[in-house]
This record gives structure tokens, C-alpha cells and sequence, in this order.
């Protein structure tokens, strides 16, 4: 599977390769892996809601949970093919849209089924879409931003995916991103400042204190997302292999150093470790080993990890204190942590790991070529981001006014609340609701004590 | 002295925190509470189960002041509070017949925040000047 020169992942398909005959323990590995990356998506909603206010605790988790849904068919329809299917440099063809073609056999994408594959893909598209979120939560209105995330699929997702593992330019380069550094995380955060800037700032951004109203939550989100990210990583080797075991250690490793290094950041700055900062820590930690996890040593990936946590950490103290309301700094966390990790998969990067070598191993090159990839993907994820959202704000306001805002995203766009008590709710009963199948016809609409007694 | 109570939005008491501490007014005691003014009502749905919230999360605060400061601090909340639509709240002004500060045992003028009227007039010519 490894192709010498290319991308760990790079699978471009060659059209009537010989099938290749099914392995029941990679079949069953990439099973898993797709499942735990689908879980990676409502964790993230966790780790966004717990640092929101209460008032908007449902519509960051519906940012999340959304795209589960909107990303996953438009993937199926239109984004798998576009990313994997065979095209030019740029972009992939239409041969899998609608999924015609994509069947039950192995192939280049590895011993198990083409449709497991686009399944496992379509999980990484899922949550890089939902991870711009946290950059306009808290006044983004819902129905741009399931607009926005379709799109973004389809225009921005697919071509860099193709760009690096369906046979496009960056994996052509020799570029090594092995679970999605450049595709995932680079993209995603220079998307999030984009979002940023043209949705706007939170009408109370510097001039209020904007704290998280359940840091439990975040931590809950983030110990999810680190299990989940075994299967993003370990699930990336294609296969269940010795590079999957590789990947799958180094995403332990990697982050604990990782946490170390930020709890200690944290307590020269302040003398004491915070547990938003733990959250944070994990987080990063997994950008930055996500495309270096199959290519280099597990003492690279314990230094790739504490060396991430320096840039992404000064960044958060930097950007709290500018006018760009990268609300829960997805740039900071994703954006940089996806940069420095890229770079030092080139600089740690070893032939007898899996990887092709990197700078400390002969190869000065490969950090050149590393920047390459990150500034391609990063320069059109910007331009792409920016017109697509230009576009949706032409037809219709991407976000809340300030008075909605105010009562918070919830009730406003969900007609929900996350901690409703229910007391003084009153039971809005349908014309005919109780007519002659109901079991009382005879009790008038009225007052009961809760909403969760009606249900 | 009087106690002032204040029912306002949740979502203006920051506004109406800044406003009070531009004033001067620094003593202070702010619950979360539910009422109903007369709002239009929020209309949720839960599983296909409409309801209606008739009581509105509210915040109350309650300040005690000396004379002086009474006018200041209503309509310190008075302005900040107001949205112009039906549920912005109330402000009740209350006579208050003893205060103890617990620390001190300072009693009445000397037990509420500030002490000092004359610099409490001096900001309000500030604030009348800017």
C-alpha cells in the first residue's frame, strides 16, 4: 500500500485494477475506525457547547449534529466522488456520483469494501465541516450556515482532499499528510477565521465577559474526541497493520505531551493548570500528530506534541485579546495546530517508521515540500471560503439581529431550551387533538405543571 | 436609604451591570428568578409537544443606597434596561427602615454603598459634562 514518494493515502483510482480479495481484519478495523471518527463529530459538538452560554448550548451541538446529516448526503451524492474518483490534478470526475460503482469489493483504497471507504471518508468530511462552527457560534443564523457547510463540502472539501489522497497535485508533490493535517485541519481553520471575519463578531465580543457555562462538557467533548481520534488516525493506515498500531500510539502519546506541556504553559502564566486548557491541550495535541501519526517514531510524536502546544497556545492569548471573534479559537487550535504538525511531519518523518524521511533524517526538502501543501490548501480554503459565504450573505443575512441574539440562539432558531425547567410552560394542544379517538374529550385545553409531564 | 429592586432581562443584565458601576453603585445582590409581564409568549416544541412559556426567565437585583444616590441608580437601570418591548421588567423603590453592615456593624447612611454623596455628584457632573 505504501507508495513511495506519495501520499500514505493517496488511493487515485486506476479503473480495472484486478480486484483485490477482502481481509477480515482490515474490513473489520476500518468498521470501527468509522464509527469511532463518527463520534469524534457530537463530541466536538460537546467540546464547543460546554464553552458557548447556556442560551446557545443546542444550536452549537446542532452545528455539530447537523452536519452529521448534511455533509453525510451530500458526501454520498456528490463529495466522495468529487475527492476520489479518478479527474485531473485538481478535482475528481463524477464516475462514483450517486455512489454508482461504488460496490463491496477491495481495491486501491485497501482489503475491504470500496463502500466501507467512502463511509470512513465520508465520517472526515463530516467533522471538518462541523469544526468551522465554533469560529461564528453564539449569532450564526442556521439556515445559511447548513447552506454554508453543503456547499463548503462540495466546493472546498472534496477538491483538497483530491489535492492530497485522490491522486491530486499536493499528493503527486510527495507531501505527507497522513490522517489529514492539511485536508482537515489547515482547511478548517483558515475557514474559521474567514467565518469569522465576514459573519461578524458576537455582539458582546471585548466588551462583555463571554464565558463557558459547563467546562465539564468541554472536557467530556474533548476525552471523547481523543477516542475517537484513534480511529482518524488508526483507521488511516487503511488496513489493520503494523503502521495502524504506529498511528494509533502515537495518538496517545502525542497529546499527552501535549497536555503536559500546556499545564505547564499554563502554570508559569497564571500558577495554575486550568481544565479549559486541558480540553484545549488534548485537542491540539491530535491536529498536530494527525498527519505525522503514520510516519515517524513515538519519541517524534511525543515531541511533535509538545512542541505544538507553544504556537497554538500564545495564539489563544493573542486572538482573546484582538477583534476577531474566532469565538473558540478553531484557527488557534485546528488551523495551527494542523500548520506546526504538517511542518514537523517533514522534519520527524522516517523511512523505517512508514514515512519517507524527513529533515532530521537527510531529507531538508520535505519541510519545503510540507509548506507547499499547507499554503495551497490554506490559500484557496481562504479564497473559496470567502466567496461561498459572500454569496449565501447576498441572498439572505448570515446571522441573528442583535436583540435575538441577546435571547440567545436556542429559543430563537431551535424553539428549544438546553436546561428547560418547564415551570409556567403551558400545553399547546392542536384543534382536535382530543376529538373522538381521545381517551378524555372532555378536559378543556388548560394548564399543567410541566412540559416533560405532557411528554 | 431605600432598597431597590429591579426585575430585568437575563440577557441585559451585563448592560445594566456596566451601567450601575459607571455609576458608582457597587453594592449589589442579583438572583436569576421567573416571572411573567405580560411578554408575547415563546412558543418550544419537544418531541411534537408544544408548549407555551408563560413564566420568562428574569433577573432581580436588589441595591441598597443612601438618599443621594437613589435617583442615579434608577436611572442607571432604567436606561440600560430598556429594550422598548413588552418584558423589559420594573424597578421598585423601597423604604428601608435599618441596615447593618455585618463587618462593621456600621449601621444605615454609613452601611450602604457609597458613603461618600459628594462623589457620587461630582460623577454625575462627570457624566453630564461627557
Amino acid at each position: 500500500m505504501i507508495l513511495p514518494g506519495s501520499s500514505f493515502l493517496a488511493v487515485a483510482v486506476v479503473a480495472l485494477q484486478a480486484p483485490v480479495e477482502l481481509v477480515g481484519a482490515d474490513t473489520a478495523w476500518m468498521l470501527m475506525s468509522t464509527a469511532l471518527v463518527l463520534l469524534m463529530t457530537p463530541a466536538l459538538g460537546f467540546f464547543y457547547g460546554g464553552l458557548v452560554r447556556s442560551k446557545n448550548i443546542l444550536n452549537t451541538l446542532m452545528m455539530s449534529v447537523a452536519s452529521l446529516g448534511v455533509t453525510g448526503v451530500v458526501w454520498a451524492l456528490i463529495g466522495y466522488s468529487l475527492a476520489f474518483s479518478a479527474g485531473n490534478a485538481m478535482i475528481g470526475g463524477l464516475d462514483y456520483a450517486f455512489l454508482r460503482g461504488v460496490g463491496l469489493e477491495g481495491g486501491d483504497w485497501g482489503a475491504y469494501p470500496h463502500l466501507l471507504f467512502m463511509a470512513f471518508q465520508g465520517t472526515f468530511a463530516i467533522i471538518t465541516a462541523a469544526l468551522i462552527s465554533g469560529a461564528v457560534v453564539e449569532r450564526m443564523r442556521f439556515g445559511p450556515y447548513l447552506t454554508f457547510i453543503a456547499l463548503w463540502t462540495i466546493v472546498v472539501y472534496a477538491p483538497i482532499a483530491h489535492w492530497v489522497w485522490g491522486g491530486g497535485w499536493i499528493g503527486a508533490l510527495g507531501a505527507l499528510d497522513f490522517a489529514g493535517g492539511t485536508v482537515v485541519h489547515v482547511n478548517a481553520g483558515v475557514a474559521a477565521v474567514v467565518a469569522a471575519v465576514l459573519v461578524g463578531s458576537r455582539k458582546d465580543y471585548g466588551r462583555q465577559a463571554l464565558l463557558p457555562h459547563n467546562v465539564t462538557y468541554a472536557l467530556l467533548g474533548a476525552g471523547l474526541l481523543w477516542f475517537g481520534w484513534f480511529g482518524f488516525n488508526g483507521g488511516s493506515a487503511l488496513a489493520a497493520n503494523e503502521i495502524a498500531a504506529l498511528a494509533f500510539v502515537n495518538t496517545m502519546l502525542a497529546p499527552a505531551a501535549t497536555l503536559v506541556a500546556w499545564m505547564l504553559l499554563d502554570s508559569l502564566r497564571s500558577k495554575k493548570a486550568t481544565a479549559v486548557g486541558a480540553a484545549t491541550a488534548i485537542v491540539v495535541g491530535l491536529v498536530a500528530i494527525t498527519p505525522a501519526a503514520g510516519f515517524v517514531s513515538p519519541l517524534s510524536a511525543l515531541a511533535v506534541g509538545a512542541i505544538a502546544a507553544f504556537p497554538s497556545y500564545y495564539i489563544i492569548l493573542l486572538r482573546s485579546r484582538s477583534r476577531l471573534d474566532d469565538s473558540l479559537d478553531v484557527f488557534a487550535a485546528h488551523g495551527m495546530g494542523g500548520l506546526v504538525g504538517a511542518l514537523l511531519t517533514g522534519v520527524f518523518a522516517q523511512a523505517v517508521w512508514g514515512g519517507t524521511d524527513g529533515l532530521l533524517f537527510g531529507a531538508p526538502q520535505a519541510v519545503l515540500t510540507q509548506a507547499i501543501a499547507i499554503l495551497g490548501a490554506g490559500i484557496y480554503s481562504g479564497i473559496a471560503t470567502f466567496v461561498l459565504l459572500k454569496l449565501i450573505s447576498l441572498v439572505t443575512p448570515l446571522r441573528k439581529a442583535a436583540r435575538e441574539e441577546g435571547i440567545g440562539m436556542d429559543v430563537v432558531l431551535h424553539g428549544e431550551e438546553g436546561y428547560a425547567r418547564g415551570e409556567g410552560a403551558v400545553l399547546v394542544l392542536a384543534d382536535g387533538f382530543f376529538s373522538d379517538s381521545g381517551p378524555n374529550p372532555t378536559v378543556p385545553v388548560g394548564r399543567i405543571d410541566t412540559a416533560k409531564e405532557a411528554v | 436609604m431605600k432598597l431597590i429592586v429591579a426585575v430585568v432581562r437575563p440577557e441585559k443584565l451585563g448592560d445594566v451591570l456596566e451601567a450601575l458601576f459607571r455609576a458608582e453603585i457597587r453594592g449589589l445582590t442579583v438572583s436569576g428568578v421567573q416571572g411573567h409581564g405580560g411578554e408575547m409568549e415563546q412558543v418550544e416544541t419537544y418531541r411534537g409537544v408544544t408548549v407555551k412559556m408563560e413564566l420568562h426567565d428574569k433577573v432581580r437585583l436588589e441595591i441598597g443606597v443612601s438618599e443621594t444616590f437613589v435617583q442615579n441608580t434608577v436611572e442607571a437601570i432604567l436606561s440600560s434596561a430598556r429594550t422598548g418591548e413588552v418584558g423589559d421588567g420594573k424597578v421598585f423603590v423601597l423604604p428601608v427602615e435599618k441596615v447593618y453592615r455585618i463587618r462593621s456593624g456600621e449601621q444605615d447612611e454609613e452601611a450602604v454603598t457609597p458613603q461618600d454623596p459628594s462623589l457620587a455628584q461630582m460623577l454625575a457632573q462627570l457624566e453630564g459634562v461627557r
